[in-house]
Parts: structure tokens; sequence; C-alpha cells
């Protein structure tokens, strides 16, 4: 953890022990990276030689056979909020790890700044560092970056695949999670790894919730049946049922009754919250209809004190599917948001305004024909005028960092370009999904998800050029094949995802159908796992 | 969901795992143990590794004489290009280390996704046990190379040598074009922390307007610039480097971040004080005004009923204990507090409802959804009911409510009023269908018997007779309706 705000915490204490008279030496260690500020603090403090300082350049964590973390939950506030780029080294330099071991990626494609920024500092490290993976084999075909602001819609969702609602309601931190009493049926909480080698989690993570119930209770049935064999066997086959099956019987035991304890613990939560109007809500705000009725849903959220996190979520939703919040009920929103959860709340919208997350409709701008020359020079309204000014009195010298953080969303145009609202007729078989929309109910196929699927459909952003000038990333999506293709085919299906700024597990159970219905497996690399309620926590500046 | 309705609802209503539970301590214990195991993998990566050619860290705060174990010599470049600074030589006796030998693992047995127990732990070992040549940043240095280099690196050379985390001096970059070179050269590489290194020197070395005029055409290196003095709590410069940027929403902003930091009710009343004349939007300028309003209402509310309360001569205060004290509560949350304790106050009162009402305009629909709460939790069902009273000009009383009576009697329920007052309500929701729910959830049999007998739906008031209890009054009713030959039915 390398941030300055709890170094100089520890300062505090070190500066306290030296007027108490106590000498002593400490150490610092700080991870992935130690930073040039941390130790420009120690010396202002006057702390520097009492305190050192180490780094551990510790850089990825495997919490899945597929998922790799960075565990940077800062990263999406110190990029993508305050536009500090101290990661994208860490990132690049996780990237030439992974080619290290697994040699040279011969398919790279990327969109956002922030991707585009990491791939070309990757580049240049494996230019310096005349690298063993020259002439080997590649093992991972493609690789694909892309930067979480290029949809912040998906993270914003409540997720309903099984793996994704047990990390919005019991957060899963480094892959395992903390069943309560509640769920465990017993006085004590337990902390539980959650990944492929659960069994039984491994059968239902990927699963609708709706399908979860029925597979537990026949899993159960099965194993219930399996233990009533035991009845009416002889000695001889009770030994060989104790020595060899009972162990498994027992384990499976122990992880199905913990995952129904889950299940039932979150029916509980969901149902006292009115669940099934939320996401009707969501569903509205995603499809673009009946705007008055869910912005006075979410009013009443607010005015009921529903929680601060959950309304903010509803707010932002509705903010980026509209292109911004028209000013009369951007206002009235945000004063009673103020007046129900703080005043202070007044830095949180702040902040979400600078991210783009949150924004007031400029007058008159609701056209999409005013969209190009808005977007082209006018980053975002009033409070960035200043930047503008500087841009245009002196634009050969202005390196324009945050012109693309608060653009404009166009949602609307780009879910009918890629078709993420899939037109159903009757009902969505949830049970036998036919798309990525299984993981929003069949209402919506995660934006992020679709764009990889189109590249890779593609091998390159071909035909995407509207999409990514909606996206606002005309300069930053990029393509890079190696010339000469050893890649085999194997390896060609092997593809890395870099989710820069965080990812969500709803995400990742539509990439992992994506694999399985195009024959590809997909690895996640993402800076942190994340969801709705993270993504709202780092942008208040009011702590909890 | 529907499919296997009938078959999940018996089964948890069934079964719910009592019948056989085999817990097993050695069960959990292991279980515990994985776990830990797993989380705690960081630490295996110290535990388990036995080879003696890698220091150790020392937890117990004795000089440590190295470098931790995790910090490798950078082998490949040592050689060509020594450097080194003085100030690294009195806390590194440090040595060169051979670099390990290459692992034999494979990590591709992870990607392949085959579930071989152990995986993950030679996952992790394996990226322990990488060469550490590319990405263990350098930092120590073998004794005798140091010496002074610090006129040889050009700003690129020098950049270079900052990412990959190397000590090394800028102080021969005096002239402002080759601070400015510096600078360039940081951002065109995008590594933050460099940018962020280089900007501490530019910080010591420029006075502030040529550094501010410099980072105004610097959009990238303003930024971190930013974000450093946030983190550092350098608020003074912050500001100023507002000011002269003319950013005065964000000056404002900044200011009144401080609050937070001041507990003192007192203190922070004044502080907020200092705030309302700070150039905010016109829209914050009047929510920060009402920021101070809210805190000196609540210090005055506080005050005075923390002593009505210790007095112990009011009753509603004996009744219902103050659970925790009213400052720096939101304003809503003020309203329910003051709708609680303080609801038939005169206007004329600080705490009253009213006057909070119109001190911070709060909406009707707010103050509706608030004063219920608050009564219906004393179950003071008659000031419920007169909230949702109105007399029209000819002196008729109506039932009107800016929220919709179905949240009324939503609200009412979560307090558990009696079926008399929510039947009055649910009465009043005006969409049949919704209605008829309501009424149906909350056993309002009169409203469900007079809805059915209303829309003439005999087949749903048959279906409806088999829930009531039998011999029951409503029974009877059902019965007499069904039997009564005024009704057209309509199936």
């Amino acid at each position: 953890m390398a941030c300055c705000a709890e170094l100089l915490l520890s300062i505090d204490l070190v500066n306290a022990d030296k007027l108490a008279g106590r000498f002593r030496k400490y150490k610092v260690i700080l991870t992935p990276q130690k930073f040039y500020a941390c130790e420009m603090v120690l010396e202002e403090e006057g702390v520097y030689g009492d305190v050192s300082c180490d780094e551990w350049a510790f850089s990825l964590l495997p919490l899945d056979v597929d998922l790799l973390s960075m565990e940077l939950p800062e990263f999406f506030r110190d990029y993508f909020l305050e536009g500090d780029q101290r990661w994208i080294n860490t990132v690049a330099q996780a990237l030439h790890l992974l080619s290290t071991l697994y040699g040279p990626f011969p398919n790279c494609y990327g969109i956002g700044r922030c991707a585009k920024m990491s791939y070309d500092l990757w580049r240049k490290l494996e230019e310096e560092e005349d690298s063993e993976t020259k002439g080997r084999r590649p093992e991972i075909g493609h690789i694909f970056l892309l930067d979480r602001d290029m949809d912040f819609v998906t993270a914003l969702c409540s997720q309903v695949v099984y793996e994704g609602l047990v990390d919005d309601t019991f957060r899963i931190k480094c892959g395992s999670v903390d069943f309560g009493p509640e769920v465990t049926s017993s006085d004590k909480s337990l902390k539980v790894l959650l990944n492929a080698e659960d069994k039984v989690f491994n059968e239902i993570r990927n699963e609708h919730f709706s399908n979860v119930f029925g597979f537990l209770s026949q899993k159960a049935r099965n194993l219930q049946a399996q233990y009533d064999r035991r009845r009416g066997m002889d000695i001889k086959q009770m030994k060989n049922f104790v020595s060899q099956e009972l162990k498994g019987l027992k384990q499976e035991h122990r992880l199905l009754s913990l995952h129904i304890g889950a299940c039932e613990s979150i029916m509980k939560k969901k149902t006292k919250q009115d669940f099934q109007e939320l996401i009707k809500t969501e569903h509205a705000l995603l499809e673009g209809f009946n705007i008055r009725e869910s912005t006075s849903y979410i009013e009443e959220h607010i005015d009921r004190q529903v929680s601060p996190i959950e309304s903010l979520r509803l707010m932002c939703l509705l903010s980026i599917t509209e292109n911004g919040l028209i000013p009369k009920d951007y206002r009235s929103l945000k004063t009673q948001y103020l007046q129900s959860y703080g005043p202070e709340h007044l830095l949180t919208f702040s902040n979400l305004r600078r991210a783009g997350l949150l924004t007031e409709q400029a007058p008159g701008d609701t056209l999409t024909a005013v969209e190009n020359k808005v977007s082209k020079l006018v980053t975002d309204k009033a409070a960035d005028t200043r930047w503008n000014l500087a841009q245009i009195s002196s634009p050969g010298k202005i390196t324009d960092a945050f012109s693309s953080l608060a653009k404009r969303s166009n949602f609307r145009a780009i879910s009918k370009k890629l078709n993420l609202i899939p037109r159903v007729d009757g009902e969505y078989d949830l049970k036998v999904p036919r798309d990525m929309a299984y993981v929003f109910s069949g209402a919506y196929v995660p934006l992020s998800c679709r764009i990889i699927e189109q590249v890779l459909e593609r091998r390159s952003w071909q035909g995407l050029d509207e999409v990514v000038r909606l996206l606002n990333c005309s300069e930053f999506a990029f393509t890079d094949m190696a010339k000469e293709d050893k890649a085999s085919s194997e390896s060609l299906r092997l593809i890395l995802v870099v989710f820069l700024g965080g990812c969500t597990f709803s995400e990742i159970s539509a990439l992992r159908f994506l694999g399985r219905e195009k024959g590809y497996r997909f690895i996640f690399l993402t800076t942190a796992i994340t969801n709705s309620a993270r993504l709202m926590e780092a942008m208040s500046e009011v702590k909890a | 969901m529907n499919r296997t309705k009938g078959d999940e609802e018996e089964y948890w209503n069934s079964s719910k795992f009592k019948a056989f539970t085999f817990d097993d301590e050695d069960d959990e214990l292991s279980q515990l143990k994985e776990s830990k195991r797993a989380v705690n993998s960081l630490r295996d990566f110290v535990d388990d590794d036995d080879d003696d050619d890698l220091e150790r860290v020392s937890w117990t705060g004795e000089p440590v004489g190295s470098i931790s174990w995790s910090i490798k010599e950078t082998a490949g470049t040592s050689g060509s290009a020594p450097e080194g600074r003085e100030q690294l030589k009195g806390r590194n006796s440090f040595y060169t280390q051979l670099p390990k030998p290459t692992s034999t693992y494979s990590l591709s047995s992870f990607f392949k996704g085959r579930t071989r127990p152990g995986s993950f732990q030679s996952l992790s070992d394996a990226l322990s046990d990488t060469p550490p040549k590319s990405y263990a940043p350098e930092l120590g240095r073998p004794k005798g190379e140091y010496r002074d280099y610090s006129n040889d690196w050009s700003p690129s050379d020098t950049v270079r040598r900052l990412r990959r985390g190397k000590v090394c001096s800028l102080e021969r970059f005096r002239s402002l074009q080759d601070k400015l070179q510096l600078l360039e050269e940081a951002v065109s590489m995008h590594d933050g922390n460099v940018i962020t290194a280089v900007l501490i020197f530019l910080k010591r070395t420029l006075s502030k307007e040529i550094l501010f005029r410099e980072l105004e055409v610097r959009q990238v290196a303003l930024r971190h610039f930013i974000h450093f003095l946030k983190e550092t709590g350098d608020q003074k410069l912050l500001l100023d480097l507002f000011r002269f940027l003319d950013r005065t929403e964000e000056l404002a902003l900044t200011h009144y971040r401080e609050h937070l930091n001041i507990q003192d009710p007192e203190k922070r009343k004044e502080f907020l004080k200092t705030c309302i004349g700070l150039p905010f939007s016109a829209e914050d300028s009047a929510h920060v005004q009402d920021h101070y309003t809210l805190l000196e209402r609540q210090i005055i509310i506080e005050a005075n009923d923390r002593h009505l309360e210790s007095a112990g001569q009011t009753e509603i205060f004996r009744k219902h204990p103050r659970k925790a004290s009213i400052l720096n509560m939101p304003l809503v949350t003020t309203l329910f507090y003051a709708c609680f304790y303080h609801y038939t106050e005169s206007e004329g009162t600080f705490s009253s409802p009213i006057n909070l009402k119109k001190t911070f305009k709060i909406p009707d629909k707010q103050y509706v959804l608030t004063a219920l709460a608050a009564r219906a939790k004393l179950r003071a069902w008659n000031d419920v009911d007169a909230l949702f009273t109105t007399k029209n000009w000819l002196g008729y009383t109506k039932k009107r409510a800016p929220i919709g009576f179905h949240r009324v009697v939503e609200i009412l329920h979560k307090n558990s009023a009696p079926v008399q007052i929510l039947q009055d309500y649910v009465n009043l929701v005006e969409d049949v269908d919704t209605k008829l729910n309501l009424a149906t959830k909350l056993k309002c049999h009169d409203v469900v018997i007079d809805t059915c007998r209303d829309l003439k739906d005999r087949q749903q008031l048959l279906a409806y007779r088999s829930k009531v209890d039998k011999g029951s009054v409503e029974e009877e009713k059902i019965d007499a309706i069904l039997n009564s030959s005024q009704i057209r039915w309509k199936n």
C-alpha cells in the first residue's frame, strides 16, 4: 500500500516515539512499488534513516485458474479521478512478467487512454531489456487491454449471476469471502475460498441466480440418496463406503450447506430491499424508456434514505445512459441527496462530475447532431472551461490528458450500434442462455464484453470506427499484430483480457460463456475485482 | 424460477439440512487452514523460501543489514552502468547476490486449467521464483561502485533510470529549459511515479509562480502535481495553485473539504461560516449555507435536549431515550428526530419540524414521508391521520398523500400498524390491482372482499373464501355476498 496518507500516519508514530525518547529502527515495505513521493515524505518529516523503505515487487495474485489480480483497488480513483499515472508502470511490469513467462503476445488490441499508455510503456520495457522472449513460441495468442471508463454502465448494474451476487452481497476479498452466522447457521463466521477448487461453487458461479436454487436442491437430493445407500450395507460394503466415499460426501455436504445458506441469506436481503423493482428500474434505464418513472424511483430511494451508495449508483446509471441529467433533475436530485445523506457529499458530486460518472446536460446539448462539435473541443461544461481556454490558446504545448475523462457517454447510440439490448420474443430462457446478456437476465449484453467479442471476431477494429468514435477513443484504439505468426492454433485460442480500473464477476462470467460458445479460453488480468459499490465508494469523499 | 418453484418450496421448507449434520472438527479446521493459507499466500512466499541465497526481512526491529529478500540485484545491467548516490551509503550495506536459478515450475499448467492440488502454491512460487531481473528494481549497490556520476545522464537517460526505481540525482538540471525538458521526457514515458519525482524536484528548485505558469500548459503534469499536493496534505500550496489557475470552484471545494478534519462541533461550525463567502457555484453556495445553518441548529437542539433528557422530566425522553447525538447528522435525520421528539412544538422553536421544513425548504413529499415514519414509529395514529387530511373550501375533509398511498401503507406496515389502521389506507390506494395485492398481502380481509364485490368478480371471491378462517366473520361476509341476488356477477 503505497499511500502517502497512510505513510504519514505511521510517521506520526515514529515521531511520537522519538519525542518520548524511544529510538528505534522502522521498516516500511511498499508493494508493488515504492514511490518517490513516499521517500520525500519520509525525508520531509525528518524520519528518513529511522525508517527504511523497501519495495516488494509483488504484482500478480492468482485468484483462480483463469483470474489474476493486481490487487490495486486504488488504481480506479488514482487514475480515473485524479489522473495520476503512477500505476501504469506497474501494469507494464506485470505484462512484461507475463510475456517473460509465456512468450511474446502475437496479437494485441486495446482501447482507452490508459490502455494505450500501458501498452506503449510495456513495449518500451521489452525493447530495453533484450528479453529472451524473442524467438520463443507464444503461448497466449491474443491480449486485449480495456479501460474501465469505456464501460461504466456494466460495472454499475446489479449483478445477478451467482458469483457476482455473492460479491455484491458479502464482498469477496482476494478470492475469499467471510460468511457470517446468518449463512453458516452457527454462531461463528467462516472464511471461505471461492474458486474452481470448490466443486459446488464451480458449477453455479456463472449461473443466473434463478437457476441456482434448482441446482442446489437437486444436488442435495442426490447427496441424500448417496448417504442413504449406507442403509442395508453389509460390514464390508460399509468399510468401503467409509474409507472411500464418506470423505468426499462430507466435503460436498459442507460446501453445499454453505452455498445454500448463502442463497437463503441473499434471498432474504434482496426481498427486503425490493430487488425486483430495482432490477426493473435498471432495465428501464438500460433500454431508455420510462425515464420519468425511473427518475422518481431514484428520488424516492433518496427520500427514504435507502443506502447512500445505492442511490448514488442509480443516479450515475441514469446519467450515463442519458448522456447526463437534465439540469432540473440534476439540481433536485442533488439537493435531496445532500439532505438525506449529508451536505458534505457536495464533494462526492464534484468527484463524480470530474470522472464523468454523474453529469448535467448542458442546455441544448441533447441532440446527437451537436455531439461532434461539442465533444471535439469542450471537454466538460463550465467546470473545465479554463483548461479548454488553455488548450485553445497554446494547442501545441498541451499534452491534454483529461479531455477523454469527462466526455459524453453516448451510451444510447453505442447500444444501438452494438445491439446491446437483445430483442427477445417470448421469455428469455436463463437456463439455456443464448448470449452474454444472460448475466443481466437477458436484458443487456455487457458493453465491455461485446467490444472484446467484436474485435476478436474481426481480429482488428475494422468496421468499428463509429463505435470507437462514440466511445471518444479514436486516438486510443489500437491493434498490433506480429509479422511472423508462429503462434500455434492452440495458443490462438488463449486470450488474455486486461481490465484497467477493475472488472466485475459478471463480465468474467459473460466472457467465460463467450469462450465456451466460440472455443476460446479467456484469462483475466485485472487491477482489482470491482462492483458498483466499490466504484461509488472510491468516488465518495466521505468515509462511511 | 417459476419452473421449479414447487420443488424449491418443498425443499426449503423441509430439509434445511438439519437431518444430517456431519460437522467434523477436522474438516473445518483443515478448511480454515486452507483458506488462511491461500489468503496469507503473501507470507508463504517468505516462509516457504528455504534457499539460503536470499536475505530475509527482519521483523525484530534490530538494525537491518539488508534490503528485504524480495529486492534483488538487477544483475543484467549492473556491470555496464554503475551509479550511486551518497545518501544510499548510510543505510544500505547490501552486497551483490547471485540471482536465484530460474524456476522449473511451469505456469502453463495453471492456465491449461489443471486443478492439481496446490497449483496455487506453485503459481505463487513461480511468480516469486522467476528471474528477478525483469521486474525487481534495483536499490542497493555494491559499495565499491559508489562514485559521482551525476553529470553523465541526459534527460531521457535520467528518466529511464528513475523509472527503474534507481536513485538518481537531478541536481544537474539547473536551467529552466533543462528542467522542463526533464519533465516533458517524464510525461512522455507515462510513468506517474517518475512524473511526480520530477515535480518534487521542480517544486524545490523553482519559484511558485514559474512552476505554476509552466504547469498550467502541461495538463498531465498539473494533474500529478495536484494529486501530489492532496496526498501530502499541502493545503496551502494547493489553494495557491487553484488561485493562480483561476479554478475558483475547486478552490472553494478544497477549502470546504477541510471541515471533515474538524471534530469539535463549535469549531466546525465556525469553519463552515468562513466557507460561506467562497466562490462556489450558485447551487453549491446555497448548500454550504444550509450546511452551516443545519449544524448551528443541531448544536442548539443537542444542548437543549441533552439537558431535558438528563433532567428526566420530559416523558418522551424517558420513554424513548436518545440513541445518539444529532450533531452532524443529515437534514432528513434531523427532521425525523424533530418529528419524533418535538412534533407538537410551535413553529417558533428551532427544533420544531415545521420550522425545519420552512428554513430548509424541504419538499412536501420528503416532509410527509419523514413525519409519517416518525409518528408511525411512536404509534401515534392520530398524527398519521392528520398528516393526510385536508379540508377543501367547502369544509369537506379529504385524504391526500403526496407520496402515493401504497407507500404510506408500506411504511405503516413496517411499523406494525394494526389492521384497522392499515385497512383505511389500503382502501385509499387508487389502482385497483395494487390495492387488491396489498390487501391480500396484509390480510385486510374487508378490503379484499369489498373490492371483489365491486369488481363483480365472483371467481376471485370464491378463491379468497378458501384463504380465510373457517367460521370466521369474514367467511360469513363472503357467503352473504355470494348469496346476494343484488349483484350481477361478471363471471
